[in-house]
């Protein structure tokens, strides 16, 4: 899971705004339903959990399972009240984290 | 002998269904399985009706990414906001598709993602309420071509 995930956000915003935040992280999102060639089972790997927090905040958390799309998309809202440093962290089965962060100004 | 052809026959049936049962694996869950996953979700499968709206696709072309998007008609306030909604795939080997424990922080109360969609069947979705109350609603979706590999 080494690729960026990439996160569409403004750059800024008024107080008080609704802001629509895009995510996208590159992920096979391996069910474990799946057989090779041979016949055995491919064991499961999934991002199982994605966190977003707002100035340290955990404004949203998503427990995914098996039937999340290969390369998953999330979109949402966020309030943003003042300038914010917006963190999101995307954890696998393998236990690897990617994280990737972005401002939003409140002028 | 036209017995025999009778019995051979069955036994031919009934030797094909055997093989089509143990090729139909990866087995989707049963009915107690979707209720039980959503039961240790919410604490119940039966819900109240209204304030979640599911949309998605009604036929669709590709199991593997069916888009979907969950609104929950909340003011998204400390004091009356929507805790978590769960997504259940009714017809998937592994019912449960995701969880979203939200907050107040989001300003409203919708998400967007993709899921995918072994077979056709109904999808629900269920939000818990920061006052404990439970909405969900279904909505069925046709499968052309099936989303859980092979």
């Amino acid at each position: 899971m080494a690729a960026k995930p990439r996160v569409k956000a403004p750059k800024s915003a008024a107080a008080g705004e609704i802001v629509t935040i895009k995510t996208l992280v590159r992920h096979a999102m391996e069910t474990g339903q799946r057989k090779d060639a041979d016949g055995n089972k491919i064991p499961r790997d999934i991002i199982h959990t994605f966190v977003c927090t707002v100035n340290g905040k955990e404004v949203l958390r998503s427990n995914w399972e098996s039937a999340v799309s290969a390369n998953p998309y999330l979109a949402f809202p966020l309030k943003i009240d003042e300038t914010s440093e917006v963190v999101f962290s995307w954890t696998d089965d393998q236990g690897e984290t990617v994280s990737t962060k972005k401002t939003i100004t409140v002028a | 002998m036209n017995q025999i052809t009778l019995v051979s026959r069955r036994s031919f049936v009934l030797g094909t269904g055997g093989l089509a049962a143990l090729l139909a694996l990866p087995q989707a869950a049963s009915a107690n399985e979707w209720q039980a996953a959503l039961e240790g979700l919410v604490g119940t499968s039966s819900p109240a009706e209204g304030r979640v709206d599911l949309a998605m696709p009604e036929i669709a072309e590709n199991g593997n990414v069916v888009p979907f998007d969950v609104t929950v008609d909340s003011p998204m306030t400390d004091a009356d906001y929507v805790k978590a909604v769960h997504v259940v795939a009714t017809g998937n080997p592994t019912p449960g598709v995701a969880s979203y424990m939200m907050s107040p922080g989001m300003g409203e109360a919708t998400v967007s993602s993709r899921m995918r969609l072994g077979k056709t069947q109904e999808v629900i979705a269920v939000a818990e309420m920061s006052d404990g109350s439970v909405y969900g609603v279904t909505t069925t979706v046709k499968v052309t071509i099936g989303g859980c590999g092979g």
